[in-house]
Parts: C-alpha cells; structure tokens; sequence
C-alpha cells in the first residue's frame, strides 16, 4: 500500500468513526425527567448568602420561603398556612403548614423559622437580605406550628421581603451543624442529588413534598455557556427547557418547529444611571436634557430588538404609572438643548459611560445607541466595556460619570428602591442622589397599609424620581424560557422564578 | 551534569516565579470573590458581613499572609481549596484534566495526519495549481478564528443532519468510549483544523528548504527513485519545524482550549480556569495555572528530547 493510499484509509476511517459517533448520540429519552439547559450556573447553595440569578432559580427549587408570590405578584402559602399583622402593625404571626417536611424527613417547625430569620440577621452569615429584616425585633415561637416576628416599627414590604428564597427556611439542625451551603436540605419539591459547579445539577422530585405531586420525576440542569449551543442542542432535542438571555438568540426560537418561546415581561429594568456627583450631571437641567434626548423606543427597538417594553422607575404592573405621563418619556430634542443651554452647556460636554461586556448582552448596543443620541445635543460620550467584576466593583464605588446597567426589580416598589433613594439607603454610594420628597415619600410608603393610598404615594415617588432624573430609565426587558412543545404546564413568573416547573408534565 | 537534570533543576524556579506572577495578577483585577457572588449586591452588605465573608473565601489577610499560606500548602501537595467547587483544588484539575489532555491529543493527531501529507504534497508540487489550493485552503485555515468553525460545525450538524453530540458533560473515554469519541471529534476537528492550516504552511516550507538541499541532490542524482529521495531523505530534516510548532500548540492545548471547550460545553481545563477567574476563586486559578505552566515545561523539555531521536547530530545541553 502506498503512503496516499493508506492516508486515504486513515481518513476514511476517522470520518467513519465521526459518522458512526454522529449515530450514536442522541441517547435514549427518560420520559419524566425534565432536561434544562442554561447559560449561566448557580454560585452557591447558601439560600441566605446567594443573589446570582441562576443561584436563585435554582434554590426556589429546593429551598422554601414562609410565603411566596404567585405569577400576579399576589402573596400565597407556601410553608405558612395563614399569616397576620397585627392593628398596630407591630406583630406578624405566621401559622405553618403541619405537613411541611425537611428533604431528611424532619417536620418544619417554628424553631427552625426563628433560626433561619436570627442567622439572616446575624451579621456574622453575611446575608445581604438582612438589610430587608432590620425592622424585626425578636422572634417568638409560641409552639411548633406558629412563629410570631415583633417589629420595632410597622413594616409593610417586610412580608413580600419574606417572599424572597433569600429568606428561606432551613434546618435548625443543619445550621447548627454549620452544614447550609455545603448541602441542600430545604423543604421544596425538589432535592438535590448533586451538583457540579458550572457543569451540571441533578434533582429529583421530592415526593412528601407538602405542596403536592410534582409533574416530572426529576430535573437535569445541563449548563452550556453558550446560547446558541443551547438553542442547537434543543433543536435536536437533546434539552427539554431552557433558560435564555440574549434577545438575538430568543427571537430565534419560534423558527423552530417544535419549540416555544416564553417571553415573560420582568421586574428589572435597563437604565442609563448618571452619576449626579459629578459635573455637569450635579445640574438639574444637564440630567433633564439627557432625558428629554433619548429615544427610550429607539433604544428597546435597536438595542433588543424591541423585545422589551419603555418603562418608568417602577416596574411592578401593579404600582406602575404609564410612562407615557413621566417626564420627558416623549423625546425632545429642541427642550433637551433648551435645557443644556440653559444651563450654560449649550456647546455640549465630554462624559465616560460604562458597561459590562456580555451582562446583559444587550449592554454595549444600548451604550451606543444612547451615545449617538447624546450627540444630538453636543454630549460626546465614550463606552468604556469591562469585565462584570470589575464593573461591579467600579459601580460600587461609584466610579463612573454614566453607567448603563440592568438593575433587579422587586415586588415592592419601597424594598426595591429604598437602596438607592432614602437618606440612609445602602447605596446611595452609587446613586449620589436623593432628595427630602424621594426620602419621606419611600418611608411614607413604607408604613402604609391602605393599599390605594399605598399606589398613590409611590405614583407621585416615581413621577418626582423621572422628573429629577438621577438616571434615566429606559426598559423592562423580557425574560426567556424555551422549550419543547412537548413540555407542558409551564407558568412564567414577572420574578423569573423557575418555580412554574412544578406543574410541568413532559409528553412523549 | 545532563541535560535533562540540568532542566529539571530550573523547574522549580520557573514554577515559583509562575506562582508569584499569577498570585499578583489575580489580586490585582479589581472585584474580588465577595462580589463575584453577589454582584451588585455586595454594595447592601455592612463594614461587618463584609469582614466575615472574606475571612470566609480567605482573603481578609495581608497578600504576603495569603502567599505564604498558599506556599507552605503547595510543598505539602495541597493546592488548596476551591470556595466555587467547596473540593480540594488538586482533585479538581485532576477531574479535568484527561478531557483536556484526550482533547489536545485528537487535534494534534488530526492536524498532523491532515497537515503533513498536506504540507509535503504542496512542496513536492511547488509552484503548480496544486500547491497554490492547498496553500490558500492553509491560509483559510489558520485565518478563521475556531468560534467560527465551533459555531458553523453546531449549526450544520444540527439544522443539517438534527444531531449534536451531547453538550455539557463528557462521557468517560474508558467506560464509553464510542459516545466519547462522538462528543470530542467535533471540537476535535475544530481545533484541529487550524492546528493542521499551521503544519501544512510549515512542512511545506521546511520540505522546501530541504528539497534545494545538496544531499537531495546528490540522491536523485544517484538515481533513488523520487518517493524515497522524499521519505527516506528529505523528510526526516523537514520534520524538525514541525515537532517545534508541535511542542509550542500542545502546550498551550493542555491549558484548555477555552473558546471550544465553551461553545461545546465540554468541562475542560481552559473553561474550568475561565470560570475561576470569573468568580475570583483564586485557590482555583493559582492551581490551574501552576498546573499548566507544569505541563508546558514538560512538553517543552518532551520536544527538546525528540530534537535528538528526530537528528542525532543535535546534542543538548551544548557539548
């Protein structure tokens, strides 16, 4: 045999073995086990300590809160039966649900309740959450089936707080044995069997769930970093259900035969955060006229290929005024540069916006959308991208004149602001801004229990917030799900919850 | 002293500098492991909750400390522990490793059985429409960033033919070795395929040089038939640029092949240490790349070695 001849073999050869590979690949399908894919994994399993989106979604899984929020947003059982505040506000009594039971077969009981919320609030945890618990002032336990929390003031976000899986209630046993993270025993509907970082989680419907039967016998979570992989490996139908981001690769789905797109409209928003501690965003009508110049449906229609909506400051369906009567949501270009003029600007000025690179991937597009707009009105703005990290740090910091950001929402629109926007918020660090009206109209709402007056107070928040224009919000971008047609049963939730997979049946 | 002793004396003094430079590098990008895990966040914590998560991910004390630490632990085997993974930071990479190594083998193998005959079919027909196909086809090769060719292999496969390997995990190459081969041949190929480009563009050049050489001619003067002057002769010397840029790709191979191990979702080194590094898990990062800089020391020393199996006029070590 000559050289060329056996090269041929040889080649013959190795395209047979990749054929034959090729054959072989799509394995045998498990008729009830849920096959999930996403881009991103969780971070950790300390229910207390992770805010990572994935982290979360996967917990919800495992882990329970006392109280959780239904696709309206409206707050249902979960391990509490029944809950109450007292008239003055002062006391809330929670009655838990007898069947409720740890994954290691120990019922739940109020012991277990007061030793999660005192390790929430133990400094020593590091549990970021904390920060929404401060009002509580002992815990009681009157017996095994009810806990009553003592408020040093009347708090009304306190029991959506409590909604969070960053208030989840875990073994006392297990905090005692200082095992939380290391292991997940939570009481939900599904346990974990075991877990790779950043490859793969295994889970398997817990059967004395006291939420009733789970719809599939079990869930594996698959992590493929990249979303067109995703989108092919469901083309195929090697994934069942899958977690996406980015909007290019979503509206790419409903091409597909066989596949659904689930677009969901969320709590976070996309904004343009100036930093008014610095010149000449310390001017009120410097920061007016960057919100009277850009084009918030430009922006969603170029940067995420309109999938999203324009939005105010407030994000929940239930608080939120209509943007269209906020200030400045119709462009303006001639008021913008009035306004610039006005304010001795009228030549324009230099400014450094920052972005993180691929978080959200929609990032750099709406940087330089924004930036071509701002021009109209004389503001060269530079993009400066980074790695997530070190963006994180330089927000934290509040090192930056402009900042494009993907915020998180929550469902109270005083928990999700109150950071930013009081006095004493956390992170006025970053925000640099706040105001007498912003400050008592955010603690105003955080007493009131009268639900109209409550929408009332933060309608006039948000309309003050847009009309002062610390930052310029832009967008509520959806959130994707994808999966197979023959998956059913799935219900999204605004707070991205994955806990909709509870219901889900896989066809064959 | 011998050669190869004399090298493995600078090992660990290139590793220790290694270690210095890669302790340093880590510390020195902004962010740390704090707000790799809640983002954001991080901003709500108070001065105390930020004290005992970094004495948690270990990083409340002084770099010298944490050097030392780390140092001490490295001379007793232990590498550390990964906070990401909660495991020992050895056992990690070990985890890791066969797929990298398997991987870095298969493209290797495909760029040199498609690269060389390639390379010497374009120098033996230097200059005629042959030689200018393979020519271009090398320069696509290795001008075509392996995101593109990772990326179109997934879209064909599965749009064209509605397959895919499995994505996310790698089935063991002992207990299944046939869903194994199915899962790298792709990225295989992937890596491969610019792999080959450059062992083509080189043995065709270094079979060239060869080809002018007077010793070839004296042979087909002689009258050797032309496939012998090219095998026998020839051949042999053209291949000392080739184990070169072998030795220097495989290196950097067993580092991970980052980009494809991404886009096939293959748990390799090279995203193992992206991840790390993404997630501050300096435990994890320092390890993995200690651990690689050890294995290009040794594929260096590997190809040093093969220089005197290849031509036994090349001594080392300079006598």
């Amino acid at each position: 045999m000559t050289f060329w001849q056996s090269q041929k073999k040889l080649l013959a050869s190795a395209a047979l073995v990749a054929m034959a590979g090729a054959l072989a690949l799509s394995a045998p399908v498990q008729a009830a086990t849920l096959r999930m894919a996403w881009a991103q994994d969780a971070t950790g399993l300390d229910p207390h300590k992770q805010t990572a989106f994935p982290s979360l979604r996967l917990l919800e899984l495992v882990y329970e809160p006392l109280v959780r929020l239904d696709p309206n947003l409206t707050i249902v059982p979960a391990i509490a039966d029944s809950w109450e505040f007292a008239a003055d506000g002062l006391t809330l009594t929670f009655k838990l649900n007898p069947n409720a039971k740890f994954h290691n077969g120990e019922a739940v009981t109020s012991a277990d309740v007061k030793a999660s919320f005192e390790r929430i609030l133990d400094e020593a945890t590091g549990a970021v959450t904390r920060a929404n618990f401060l009002s509580i002032s002992s815990i009681d336990t009157p017996n095994a089936g009810t806990v009553v929390f003592h408020l040093s003031q009347p708090d009304v976000p306190l029991l959506t707080a409590m909604t969070d899986i960053n208030a989840a209630i875990v073994p006392a046993s297990e905090i005692a044995a200082g095992s939380i993270g290391t292991k997940a025993i939570g009481s939900g509907p599904f346990k974990l069997d075991s877990w790779e970082p950043n490859s793969k989680e295994v889970l398997s419907a817990n059967a004395d769930w006291a939420g009733g039967k789970v719809g599939v016998e079990g869930i594996n979570i698959s992590v493929l970093p990249d979303e067109t992989a995703i989108l092919a490996a469901m083309r195929t139908g090697q994934i069942d259900f899958a977690l996406l981001n980015d909007p290019l690769v979503a509206t790419l789905v409903p091409r597909e035969q066989n596949l659904q797109l689930n677009r969901q409209a969320g709590l976070s928003y996309n904004v343009l955060q100036l930093n008014p501690s610095r010149s000449p965003m310390t001017e009120l009508g410097v920061r007016q006229a960057i919100s009277c110049a850009i084009d918030r449906q430009e922006v969603l229609d170029t940067a995420l290929v309109g999938e999203g909506k324009v939005t105010g400051p407030l994000t929940i369906p239930a608080y939120a005024t209509d943007p269209k009567e906020l200030f400045c949501y119709t462009p303006d270009l001639a008021k913008a540069k009035q306004l610039m003029a006005d304010a001795g600007h009228a030549d324009g000025f230099t400014a450094t916006v920052i972005a993180a690179t691929g978080e959200p991937p929609v990032a750099t597009a709406e940087a330089q959308v924004i930036q071509s707009q701002l021009a109209e009105i004389g503001i060269k703005l530079n993009i400066e991208t980074m790695e997530l990290n070190v963006y994180v740090d330089r927000w934290l910091k509040g090192d930056f004149d402009m900042a494009v950001a993907l915020n998180g929402g929550r469902a109270d629109p005083y928990t999700m602001y109150n950071r930013y926007w009081t006095k004493d918020g956390n992170l006025q660090k970053v925000s640099n801004y706040t105001d007498d009206t912003l400050d008592s109209l955010l603690k105003e709402g955080r007493v009131e229990t009268d639900i109209a007056k409550r929408k009332e107070i933060f309608a006039q928040f948000e309309k003050h917030l847009a009309e002062v224009s610390p930052w310029v919000w832009l967008s509520a971008p959806y959130t994707y799900t994808a999966q197979q047609k023959s998956v059913q049963g799935f219900q999204s939730s605004p707070t991205g919850t994955l806990f909709g997979l509870t219901k889900v049946t896989v066809a064959q | 002293m011998n050669y190869v002793t004399q090298r493995l004396i600078t090992f660990p003094l290139i590793l220790l500098g290694v270690s210095v430079l890669v302790f340093v590098a880590i510390r020195l990008v902004p962010g740390d492991a704090i707000t790799a895990m809640l983002g954001t966040e991080a901003g709500l914590l108070t001065p105390q909750q930020r004290l005992s998560l970094a004495s948690y991910f270990g990083i409340d004390q002084p770099w010298p400390i944490q050097y030392w630490h780390w140092l001490t632990g490295l001379f007793r085997g232990d590498l550390g522990i990964s906070v990401t993974y909660g495991k020992p930071v050895l056992d990690i990479i070990l985890e890791r490793f066969p797929l990298t190594l398997e991987l870095a083998i298969l493209s290797m193998i495909i760029a040199l059985l498609v690269g060389i005959p390639a390379g010497i079919y374009a120098a033996t027909h230097s200059e005629k429409p042959s030689d200018l196909i393979v020519r271009i086809v090398a320069m696509l090769g290795q001008s075509t960033p392996n995101f593109v060719v990772g990326l179109l292999i997934i879209y064909f496969l599965s749009v064209g033919f509605g397959v895919l390997p499995t994505l996310g995990s790698a089935a063991s190459l002992w207990q299944d070795p046939l869903a194994n081969l199915s899962q790298l041949i792709f990225p295989a190929i992937t890596l491969g395929f610019a792999f080959a480009a450059s062992v083509t563009r080189i043995s065709r050049s270094a079979m060239l040089d060869v080809l002018r050489d007077d010793y070839v001619r004296t042979a087909r003067a002689k009258g050797v038939p032309t496939r012998r002057t090219i095998w026998r002769h020839a051949f042999p010397n053209a291949l000392i640029p080739v184990v070169t840029l072998c030795g220097v790709e495989f290196g950097y191979l067993l580092g991970g092949a980052v980009i494809v191990e991404q886009i096939f979702a293959l748990p390799g080194l090279g995203r193992m240490v992206l991840d790390a590094i993404s997630q501050r898990d300096y435990a994890l990062v320092q390890g993995s790349v200690l651990f690689v800089a050890l294995n290009f020391l040794i594929v260096n020393l590997l190809v040093d070695l093969a220089y005197v199996a290849i031509d036994p006029r090349i001594r080392l070590g300079g006598q």
